[in-house]
């Protein structure tokens, strides 16, 4: 079994700063991470490999120091990862982005299985990919929390919704977006880390992978940002601090008189 | 032929009309207006109930395309993709909204490339621009951290998707009049390489954290898997949901369903009451339409304190029991 994973760099945003003036990112000290939703596709990849056999190959688009992220892929147990980098593809938006992974795909060739992360924690989406297999015209389902039962030429799989879990067969090759619920993401290995150390990873312009240039980066992308601002949220409600117990009982109190007005109790 | 025109893309559940769909033809509805255009939703499914169908135009549609087949008694990604690209091609809306729903969010993806678009994810603002007619998109991006406004200048239709229950349905004005048309496409678009099996329903007590009037939710402040359990006490006081903080999930207190927040749940419920959280951006990102909010926090800098309509600053471990003991002899009285 072949599979692909796309990954994304993304800046470690748990704690990031806004700068109040500009509201744009403090990016001093902030580390560029994967995805972590993209731990999750990597995982499965790496699993489905070893029940199985076969092969596992990261790719990204992203600037040249993303071939971090394909290092530490590799780390995990992917045996081999792609770098798509090129200032021509700066500035995509998720049509862009899907765009050059499905080119960058096609020239990879034949594989039996796509896995993304169910979205990236900067661009926040999960457009691309349903994007990546709208373009290459391969069956695709979101939200996947199991992979079931590996058939002949399908996947049993389960896919979480929003009241419950779908059991699906769907046909391959195909592409599937995971969920956090699928696995828990293994530590690279230091054998995995020597591995990576050793090995080449190619990074593809526009030309490697045949891509038109109008469909590249910025210019490509019929969406545009506008503005950016940071958003405000306050409502001036009423704050106690008792003190003592008989004031946190009178708070308490309060607080149930609060709710009988507004007639939720 | 030009673009024109409003599209809502709205949802059912067993030819039932779901309500995700009355919240996106209020959004679809201030949008038609000031273009002074049509406002369409569109309905797949095997058989949808004529009184769901009428309700849509009574909440702000003017028309309604309704495709039936047993091919769409549920979401498949590709006859529901291939049923909506040829009526696009058909018809030319001008702008296309989808609820981020499982569905929304795997169908408009697709659809967008088909179309050869744009789309913008999540957004928690739609207007119309004055000068160019354009649509203009906000919403929340790197966690929640800034708002961008997106717009899609040169391209149609211009497609977003918005949050489930980030914003309230029109009431229904059943003196609203329309059109329901019953149309038809290529039965070859509905061959799909997916097929649905089965489909178990999440039977965990509690756990609709979208559908319920009131939530009560726990954050990391609980500090122990077995202290969170009174979130479940007052939850079950009061008939309501419980609801946790990302740090709560992580730490395997509550399960992911029951998130609240950018990455899980937006809810608008008519209470929301949470005890040991700090109100992150994005966990306010998934609360902001609550109808009231209480906050306990032992932090008196909290931000969840900035949202809250009433909100003590104490040790959620004397709180809790003392407001869980009042509420009992509340309701026995
Ligand atoms: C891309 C992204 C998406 C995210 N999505 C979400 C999301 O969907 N939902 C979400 O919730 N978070 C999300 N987060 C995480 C978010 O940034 C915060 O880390 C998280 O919300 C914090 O959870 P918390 O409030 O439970 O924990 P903390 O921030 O640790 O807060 C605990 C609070 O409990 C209080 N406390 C402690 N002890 C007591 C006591 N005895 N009595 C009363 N109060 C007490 C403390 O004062 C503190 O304010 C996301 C982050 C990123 C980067
Ligand atoms: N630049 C990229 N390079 C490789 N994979 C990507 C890239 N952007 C997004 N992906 C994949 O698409 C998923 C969804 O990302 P997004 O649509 O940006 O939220 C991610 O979890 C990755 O699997």
């Amino acid at each position: 079994m072949k599979v692909l994973v796309p990954i994304k760099q993304v800046p470690e945003t748990s704690n990031v700063k806004m700068d109040p003036v500009t509201g744009t990112m403090v990016r001093d000290g902030v580390e560029p991470i994967i995805n972590p939703l993209d731990l999750y596709a990597i995982e499965e990849g790496v699993r489905l490999k070893e029940q199985v056999g076969g092969e596992v190959v990261a790719l990204s688009m992203g600037p040249p120091k993303a071939i971090l992220a394909i290092k530490e892929a590799i780390a995990m147990g992917c045996d081999d990862g792609v770098l798509l980098s090129d200032r021509a593809f700066a500035g995509a938006d998720t049509w862009a982005t899907s765009y050059v992974l499905a080119q960058a795909i096609k020239k990879i060739g034949a594989c039996d299985l796509i896995i993304c992360g169910e979205r990236a924690t900067d661009g926040d989406t999960g457009q691309v990919g349903p994007g990546i297999a709208t373009w290459l015209d391969i069956p695709f389902v979101t939200y996947i929390s199991k992979i079931i039962e590996i058939r002949e030429n399908s996947l049993l799989i389960e896919r979480m919704v929003e009241d419950g879990y779908e059991i699906l067969e769907i046909e391959t090759p195909c592409l599937l977006t995971v969920v956090k619920e699928i696995n828990y993401p293994r530590l690279p290995s230091l054998r995995g880390k020597q591995r990576a150390r050793q090995t080449e990873n190619p990074v593809w312009g526009p030309t490697d992978i045949d891509a038109r240039a109008k469909n590249l980066g910025l210019k490509g992308s019929p969406t545009r940002v506008v503005k950016i601002s940071t958003p405000q949220v306050t409502r001036n409600g009423k704050l106690l601090a008792p003190k003592d117990e008989k004031e946190i009982e009178s708070a308490v109190d309060q607080l149930i008189e609060f709710l009988q007005e507004k007639e939720i109790v | 032929m030009s673009y024109k025109g409003v599209w809502i893309l709205g949802e059912q559940e067993a030819g039932n009309v779901k309500s995700v769909s009355h919240e996106l033809l209020k959004r679809g509805r201030a949008l038609a207006d000031k273009l002074g255009v049509e406002l369409t939703a569109v309905m797949l499914g095997k058989k949808i109930a004529k009184e769901g169908l009428r309700e849509l135009i009574y909440r702000g549609a003017d028309r309604v395309i309704v495709i039936e087949d047993p091919a769409l008694e549920y979401f498949l990604p590709e006859p529901y993709i291939n049923t909506l690209e040829a009526l696009i091609k058909r018809h030319k809306p001008e702008i296309l909204i989808a609820s981020a729903t499982s569905t929304g969010r795997t169908v408009a993806p697709a659809l967008a490339i088909r179309s050869n678009t744009g789309l913008t994810a999540d957004c928690t603002g739609l207007d119309i621009d004055e000068e160019s007619g354009n649509l203009i998109q906000t919403r929340p991006a790197i966690g929640g951290n800034i708002l961008a406004t997106i717009k899609t200048p040169n391209h149609r239709p211009q497609m977003a998707t918005v949050r489930p229950h980030s914003n309230k349905p029109l009431d229904p004005n059943p003196d609203r009049t329309g059109h329901i048309n019953y149309e038809f496409v290529e039965p070859t678009l509905f061959k799909s390489r997916t097929k649905r099996l089965e489909f178990r329903k999440n039977e965990e007590a509690g756990s609709n954290i979208q559908d319920a009037e009131i939530v009560i939710a726990g954050g990391k402040g609980f500090k122990k898997d077995e202290h969170f359990k009174m979130v479940h006490e007052i939850a079950a006081l009061l008939d309501g949901a419980v609801g946790a903080s990302r740090d709560a999930v992580d730490l395997g207190w509550a399960t992911y369903p029951h998130q609240v927040g950018l990455s899980g749940k937006t809810i608008s419920p008519k209470l929301y009451l949470c005890a040991g959280i700090s109100g992150s951006v994005q966990h306010l990102a998934g609360i902001k339409t609550s109808e009231t909010i209480v906050a306990i926090n032992n932090d008196p800098e909290a931000q969840i304190f900035h949202v809250a309509d009433f909100g003590i600053v104490g040790d959620l471990f004397e709180l809790l029991p003392l407001i869980k003991q009042k509420l009992q002899a509340v309701k026995k009285a």
